[in-house]
């Protein structure tokens, strides 16, 4: 590795962004032996990443993503060796239930798609996936069991991936806002609102759902919205539902999911989301989405109805307009990356966009495919 | 929502005169009770069924609450009054409520919080053993259902509550084991020239003191806390160093422990209201004017809910911030009217401060509680965790300290633990407890059952 460029405000890459994307390539661009700084306008992880649910599912992912998913969840596994503590991640299995037909065919095919890509999902009755899992409703049909997927906290995870980022030597700099990028001759010059220059030759913005205006200041705007999940978790409970369980559903207020953790509580989401503002950077929880998820939970597992909510949140998170991230190189700006906008399905990529991010802005090259997420899509 | 009623949240001593005071002026408002019966705490009446005298209940208070609870019996054909009802979040149709599985909600054009407050906790080893109980726990349990929290109780902590609960105990034929008060004598001399003011509330606190000690109960000044006790999972002794420095032991069955109050604020953060840190309680509440005003033009609040005076000034300053809800709503009120009850609350102003001035709260306790110490009941969160956060983890506040080690993550999402998780934040990152921030509300305020449904 390379030890720090003698001065401080300069140094092979700068990260705008200190989310999981931010924090994951600061970390793994350290293993690439560039110098980092990292800049980060409140605490890492502290937006999309840190209130999402937490859920490491590969199943039911965009096909094409599913080789980014597959090398993230080595890296969760690996996690405890790589950066000293594990974010709570558990190999507990997924599943994804479904109350019609049309839906259960649906799983039924993607498990036959995802195949080639090295998911091996298992589909089951309802009355077998009762047999295996007994806290499931008896209005689930089809199931869709994928049992190397999980859970993790992720308050904890890009938190985790800053400070071992630091360890590495990144120079992770927070409550420090960027208010100007420019680019210069060779090197991008990076300004923020505490008055402070930084500058590199390399740049990834993985500013969530703050990233779009960035992109948009380089001439590529993408169709884009900022919305919150709605979050809440149950008292504590005997631990007894291992797997994360969510709603195939077409229906959009039907799609909740679920995960008990190891202390007890079900921590759920899904239905509807709220509109997020990100000058405010508050996404609100609307009781009313509160109130409608609680019939849902039910339904996939009946005994909730007897369990008392204790709190619920939510976040801001970008989304793009076809509901894929935007990952990559700039169609237009030499030496400028993006990894942001990762729709709400972000957290288990978090880990293997770092390590990809870092191999393609050390190297030039991936062997992960990207093709369906560059910005050029939208040009 | 301007065509929408008046809400009046709670009905203690705030609530009731402010409800009163706008059904004076021609108005039906909405009174969200989260008890089931009217009174609040300081005068919460007992359950039907019990036909114990007001003077046995509530002492030299006894007219002022039975003039609050007739007051009130005479308002209901003229109120909306939800009894056993919780205001639980706030969507942008208005208030939700719950009563059991039903959940309301309850649009406004202006509300009026009065919330209350409940204990302030500084935890100390072994405050989790079953028998250790809150100052205003012990008093629900003797007042609503004629039972004590033990036969010989040990009262600790700091405030005129300290003293009030043991005389209760003493009143009800309980002779309690010690009173413990971490304020010195000399601090408590301090505080009384703000309080001169009040003589009267003065003079009953002294008789309770007096009657504690003629009975036979030792009255303790000064202590530093070091332990509650336990046997068999029960409480069964208290530890304190007295004023001298010399470590001192008490036998007891139980403990009622309470540091002075905490405004139960978070429906006003709900809210959004705008919140500042208050130096004489040493704790964030949301901003108000005189009358009651937030930073929101549609919300407002009186009572300990908001400012720690006790439960005259809350009569007051429930009448005053109905004032202000009819002023503001094109009700012509009288300036004297404002006038009078700015009188009365300058004097209970003073004397509120005072009384912080003489009990203080022990702050510096936080900095030396072990590190196995339990902070976070609920989440069973140590100290040392809390220290963990402040150091290793790098959390400069409150929220942050929250999402990596869970402090206040749990039921009651801090309004027990809170304070002094914050204190214990504050002094591992050395900075002033202000620095540290203050929780975030989150919905529901209580727990809510999750086969609820909303009823129209």
């Amino acid at each position: 590795m390379t030890a720090y460029p003698t001065n401080r405000m300069q140094a092979d890459v700068i990260i705008v962004g200190g989310g999981f994307m931010g924090a994951a390539t600061a970390f793994f661009l350290r293993r690439q032996g560039l110098s980092v700084i990292l800049l980060e306008r409140d605490l890492v992880g502290q937006a999309a990443s840190g209130v999402n649910f937490g859920n490491v599912r590969r199943q039911s992912r965009y096909l094409g993503q599913l080789p980014l998913a597959n090398r993230s969840r080595d890296i969760w596994l690996n996690m405890p060796r790589l950066i000293g503590e594990d974010a709570e991640f558990v190999m507990s299995g997924h599943i994804l239930v479904t109350t019609s037909e049309k839906d259960g065919d649906r799983l039924e095919k993607y498990a036959v798609d995802c195949k080639p890509y090295g998911l091996d999902l298992t589909i089951m009755t309802g009355a077998q996936a009762r047999a295996k899992f007994p806290m499931v409703g008896p209005e689930i049909r089809t199931v869709s069991y994928s049992p190397l997927d999980g859970h993790a906290n992720p308050r904890l995870a890009a938190p985790a991936f800053g400070r071992a980022a630091r360890r590495a030597g990144a120079r992770v700099i927070e409550n420090t806002e960027v208010c100007a990028i420019t680019k210069s001759a060779e090197d991008f010059i990076v300004e923020t609102r505490n008055g402070q220059s930084f500058q590199a030759p390399l740049l990834q913005i993985s500013s969530g759902a703050w990233g779009r205006a960035m992109a948009a200041s380089f001439g590529e705007d993408i169709p884009f919205a900022a919305n919150g999940p709605q979050m809440g978790v149950t008292e504590p409970l005997p631990y007894r539902i291992e797997p994360v369980i969510g709603c195939a559903s077409s229906v959009p207020e039907e799609g909740v999911y679920l995960r008990q953790v190891k202390r007890g509580n079900i921590v759920f989401g899904g239905g509807l989301r709220s509109v997020a503002d990100i000058v405010t950077k508050r996404a609100p929880i609307d009781p009313l989405n509160t109130m409608r998820q609680m019939p849902h939970l039910a339904r996939l597992v009946p005994q909730m109805a007897r369990l008392r909510i204790i709190r619920t949140w939510s976040g801001v998170e970008g989304y793009v307009g076809d509901n894929l991230p935007i990952m990559g190189p700039s169609s237009r700006v030499p030496g400028l990356f993006f990894a942001f906008g990762f729709c709400g399905h972000g957290f288990q990529l978090g880990p293997g966009v770092g390590m990809t991010m870092a191999e393609l802005i050390a190297t030039g090259r991936t062997d992960i495919p990207l093709e369906p997420f560059h910005i050029k899509r939208f040009q | 929502m301007a065509d929408e009623p008046v809400i009046v949240i709670g009905a203690g001593p705030a609530g009731t005169r402010a409800a009163q005071r706008l059904v004076q002026a021609g108005l039906r408002p909405v009174v969200i009770d989260e008890n089931d019966r009217q009174g609040g705490q300081i005068y919460r009446r007992q359950p039907e069924n019990f036909h114990r005298a007001p003077e046995k209940l509530y002492g030299t208070e006894a007219a002022k609450a039975s003039s609050l609870h007739t007051d009130f019996d005479l308002l209901r054909p003229h109120i909306d009054y939800r009894p056993g009802t919780t205001v639980w979040g706030v969507s942008n149709e208005g208030l939700m409520t719950v009563r059991g599985q039903d959940v309301t909600i309850v649009p406004f054009s202006r509300v009026i919080i009065t919330s209350g407050a409940t204990d302030r906790i500084m935890p100390v080893p072994g405050w989790t053993t079953p028998g250790a109980y809150s100052l205003g726990a012990a008093q629900i349990a003797l007042k609503a259902q004629a039972c004590a929290i033990g036969r010989k109780p040990v009262f600790m902590g700091t405030g005129p509550l300290l003293y009030l609960v043991a005389w209760q105990y003493l009143q009800a034929g309980v002779k309690p084991a010690a009173v413990l008060d971490t304020s010195a004598l000399s601090t408590r001399m301090r505080g009384l020239r703000r309080m001169a003011s009040r003589a009267r509330v003065v003079a009953n606190g002294v008789r309770y003191m007096a009657n504690l000690a003629r009975a036979g109960v030792r009255l303790h000044a000064g202590i530093t806390p070091r332990a509650i006790e336990g046997s068999n999972n029960q409480v069964s002794g208290v530890v304190w160093r007295d004023s001298r420095g010399k470590l001192r032991h008490a036998a007891c069955d139980a403990v009622g422990m309470g540091y002075g109050l905490r405004s139960e604020t978070q429906l006003a953060d709900l809210l959004k209201c705008e919140f500042i840190f208050d130096p004489c309680f040493t704790q964030w509440r949301p901003h108000v004017d005189r009358n009651g005003r937030t930073s929101r033009p549609d919300v407002y609040l009186a009572g300990d809910g908001v400012l720690l005076r006790g439960a005259d000034a809350a009569e007051a300053a429930g009448q005053l911030a109905a004032c202000a809800v009819l002023r503001d709503g094109g009700h012509v009120v009288a300036d004297t009217e404002f006038t009078q009850l700015h009188e009365t609350l300058t004097v209970m102003n003073r004397f509120g401060r005072g009384l912080a001035e003489a009990f203080p709260w022990p702050a510096h306790l936080a900095r030396a509680l072990p590190d196995d110490t339990v902070v976070c009941r609920c989440e069973n969160i140590t100290a040392g965790e809390i220290r963990r956060a402040a150091g290793e983890l790098d959390a400069p506040e409150m929220n942050r300290a929250k999402a990596l080690t869970r402090p206040g993550m749990g039921r009651c999402q801090g309004r027990m633990c809170g304070l002094a998780a914050a204190e214990i934040l504050a002094a591992a990152r050395n900075v002033p407890v202000r620095e540290v921030g203050r929780l975030r509300t989150a919905a529901p305020v209580k727990p809510l059952p999750l086969n609820c449904t909303v009823r129209s």
